[in-house]
């Protein structure tokens, strides 16, 4: 790790620690934004991290900003800090400001689609988009589509313009549906031919909630681990039991291996060589987040199943984040759909360097 | 609590030029018909015509320093042989200890002249080493070992029995732990030495032991009054336990725990080149990411031995999910594909098949069982 993102994650560490304790975490889920929670990241320039300065960023390198969101993801921390950071990843690439705004982004769901028509003066902009984080919380939603000749589209629209559904996932956290109903957008806050690939962009979102996943599994082990050497029983702390010594040695290794493939699938994006690797780090996640939610939630008693323990916090963001931006079964079909495409004698080649090249179907 | 971590980490450009060389050797000799890809050709398949050539090559004792006939190249490279090696399935078990393990541990702790002794003939593919820990009555419990030696004059009289001990039939020596000074109370880890024993010295009986598949892997290699000259005490008399647990660190995480079915898997992807079924595609694809996770651990651990780390944790976690991979290979292929394991099919599917499960009880005891490994891992969580 570089010095600079050292920096960060330890600052980053230092506020959310302090901040989200369970109370905070708990009241964001009933519906109470953290405006001074959102404040003082601001002011660290944390919510424009990994964005260059040249757009309004405070530099670094998208490495940088999911390093951030990972440590968000430990602390199970209750604001869009993914998609502010998606949204201004999108106007970096197409010459916009970045905003120091909370900021919401969609599509997040593949199947749902934005129509743009091109009118005098402007475009016009319909459709429904559901799932969108914090939609209610926010003034701006960043979109990204494309034009009926296949041309990509960044623009923002206010959400004061659209109709709000209001949803939310397992874990009490905004997921709303948005209606745009023939929204207009002036010409000069649309980019189009953006340098922005659809598939960078569903990557760079997927990649958002592989790091959350890894930070939160980080916590879960830590919770399990001091709970296991806290609670006794028959005279004995628990972890002295070797059942629960093979359930924590179990967990630890999908955590480490999750940790190892998201900052594997990160270093593959921001080489620019990516294949696979935000697929098989999906895949590789959003398991371990199934098998350790379930030994975790079993060491920790009946106590773990309450609203009083803090292990819930991580759990039911895991029970979340693992479906969103693609289900496990989803990337392991697109990627078994490759592995088959390619061959049998270019699956290791593919593994050991990512360096083949997809054969077009 | 430790926190356990394995960053991630790429190959320096050498070892991937270094990864087409292997390559371009193994598809030539594959063509010239020396070997047939095998799962878990690491443990059984012996070919003393491969292994020297890989010596011939320079690729074995790569690390080790020139004079001793090393090649001074880096463990990196040395783990690009590795994985290549096994993913090619060929005949390695030859030398396989002698390089992985036999070899670093005399340049660790052996003397000047074992290692002028050993090492060269090592590297050429020439010499092989078998593993004396193992003992009927000590398995998991290694400190519990009785064989002893005894010193008598300037030489050790060795009394005791090995078992499980691979390769040993082809073996020309073997490292063996020891009681040299007898046991005494709680103090089981102490008194503990290594000594090289020449396999063909008089008082060393070996007796074949057959898997459940008839092959001759396992052996007995019992001692009665074997003399050992004194300079074939390895390190320091008495400090057994301690070389033979960095020993162990050599061989817990590298790619042979992950990839001893991955000639399974390849024919596997043959067989199901044209399929388009979403539940074929979902299974590939999980195993596949598990793989891929997997090696980048592996090569993470590798990074951080050269480092100078000991991410012996680390290590152990690796193994554990390795090879049960390697067994879950397996579980797919007999969900996907309809086949009838066997040793005399003529159908390659179906042969590997059958080695693959005939070798897997073995993935998950050899080198510390998945239960020992689990208890060093959670006491490394500091429970
Ligand atoms: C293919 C293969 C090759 C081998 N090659 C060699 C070799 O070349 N040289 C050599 O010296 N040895 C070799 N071995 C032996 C190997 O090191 C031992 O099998 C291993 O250490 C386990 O010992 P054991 O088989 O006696 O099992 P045991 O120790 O008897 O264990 C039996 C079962 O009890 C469990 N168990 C034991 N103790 C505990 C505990 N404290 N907590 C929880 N569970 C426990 C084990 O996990 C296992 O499930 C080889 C083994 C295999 C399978």
């Amino acid at each position: 790790m570089s010095d600079i993102r050292n920096m960060l994650v330890e600052t980053a560490n230092k506020i959310l620690k302090d901040f989200c304790m369970k109370e905070l975490v708990m009241d964001a889920e009933k519906g109470i934004w953290p405006q001074e929670l959102w404040n003082i990241l601001n002011e660290t320039g944390m919510t424009i991290a990994g964005i260059p300065e040249e757009v309004g960023g405070v530099g670094g390198d998208v490495g940088d900003a999911l390093s951030l969101l990972r440590v968000a993801g430990k602390y199970a921390a209750p604001i869009p800090l993914a998609e502010t950071f998606i949204a201004n990843w999108l106007f970096s690439t197409s010459g916009r400001e970045a905003s120091t705004q909370a900021l919401t982004v969609g599509p997040v769901r593949k199947e749902d689609q934005l129509n743009f028509t091109k009118i005098a003066g402007g475009w016009l902009v319909f459709g429904k988009l559901r799932d969108i984080p914090w939609a209610r919380n926010v003034k701006e939603i960043a979109l990204f589509g494309k034009t009926e000749d296949g041309k990509s589209i960044v623009t923002t629209v206010p959400l004061e313009n659209c109709q709000i559904n209001k949803g939310v996932n397992l874990a009490g956290e905004p997921r709303d549906e948005v209606v745009l109903t023939n929204i207009f957008i002036l010409d000069e806050s649309v980019a189009i031919n953006t340098q922005v690939k659809e598939v960078d962009y569903w990557n760079i979102s997927t990649l958002t909630r592989i790091v959350l996943m890894a930070g939160a599994l980080e916590k879960v082990l830590e919770l399990s681990v001091d709970y296991s050497n806290e609670r006794s029983q028959f005279g004995r702390a628990i972890g002295k039991f070797q059942a629960i010594k093979q359930q924590l040695a179990v967990m630890a290794g999908e955590i480490v291996a999750s940790s190892t493939a998201a900052d594997s699938a990160v270093e593959a994006f921001c080489s620019g060589k990516m294949v696979n690797e935000v697929a098989m780090a999906k895949i590789q996640v959003g398991e371990a987040s199934s098998l350790v939610t379930k030994i975790a939630h079993q060491v920790h008693g009946a106590m773990g199943f309450t609203d009083e323990h803090p292990l819930h916090l991580l759990t039911r963001r895991l029970w979340s984040w693992r479906d969103e931006y693609g289900t496990e079964s989803e990337w392991a079909e697109f990627l078994g759909e490759q592995v088959l495409a390619n061959g049998s004698e270019n699956l290791w080649p593919m593994i050991t360097s990512s360096l083949v090249t997809q054969k077009v179907n | 609590m430790k926190t356990l971590n394995l960053p991630a980490t790429t190959l320096p450009d050498e070892a991937e030029k270094l990864r087409n060389e292997i390559r371009e050797f193994l598809a030539d000799e594959m063509a010239a018909g020396t070997f047939e890809p095998r799962c878990d050709s690491w443990l059984g398949s012996h070919s003393a015509e491969l292994s020297e050539k890989l010596g011939e090559r320079g690729w074995l004792g790569m690390t080790w320093p020139k004079k001793y006939g090393g090649h001074e190249r880096t463990s990196l490279e040395r783990f690009v042989l590795t994985e290549e090696l096994l993913v090619a399935g060929a005949p390695v078990s030859a030398h396989w200890f002698a390089d992985r393990q036999t070899g670093p541990l005399l340049l660790n702790y052996g003397t000047e002249q074992q290692r002028q002794t050993f090492l060269p003939k090592m590297a050429k593919g020439q010499l092989y080493f078998a593993i004396g820990l193992s003992e009927p009555n000590s398995g998991s419990d290694l400190a519990s070992i009785s064989t002893r030696a005894k010193k008598i004059g300037n030489k050790w009289v060795i009394n005791g029995a090995k078992i499980w001990s691979s390769g040993a039939h082809h073996a020309h020596y073997m490292l063996v732990l020891l009681r040299t000074s007898p046991l005494e109370d709680g103090k089981k880890y102490a008194g503990l030495s290594q000594i090289i024993v020449d396999l063909s010295s008089s008082g060393v009986t070996i007796r074949p032991i057959n898997l459940m598949t008839g092959e001759h892997h396992f052996n007995e290699v019992i001692f009665e009054d074997v003399e050992v000259s004194e300079e074939m005490v390895v390190g320091k008399l008495g400090e057994g336990w301690k070389q033979s647990m960095a020993e162990l660190a050599f061989e817990r995480s590298g790619p042979e725990r992950i990839l001893s079915t991955y000639p399974l898997l390849q024919e596997l992807l043959v067989q199901l080149e044209d399929s388009s079924n979403p539940h074929v595609k979902n299974k590939i694809g999980r195993l596949v990411a598990r793989l891929w996770t997997l090696r980048q651990m592996s090569l993470s651990v590798a990074t951080l031995l050269l480092e100078g780390k000991s991410p012996d944790i680390e290590a152990a976690l690796v193994k554990d999910l390795g090879t049960a991979f390697e067994k879950e290979v397996i579980e797919v292929t007999r969900d996907l594909v309809s086949v009838r394991p066997s040793l005399s099919s003529k159908n390659r599917l179906e042969v590997l098949l059958a080695e693959a499960i005939l070798h897997a009880p073995g993935f998950t005891l050899r080198g510390g069982t998945t239960e020992i490994l689990r208890s060093i891992i959670s006491k490394g969580l500091g429970v």
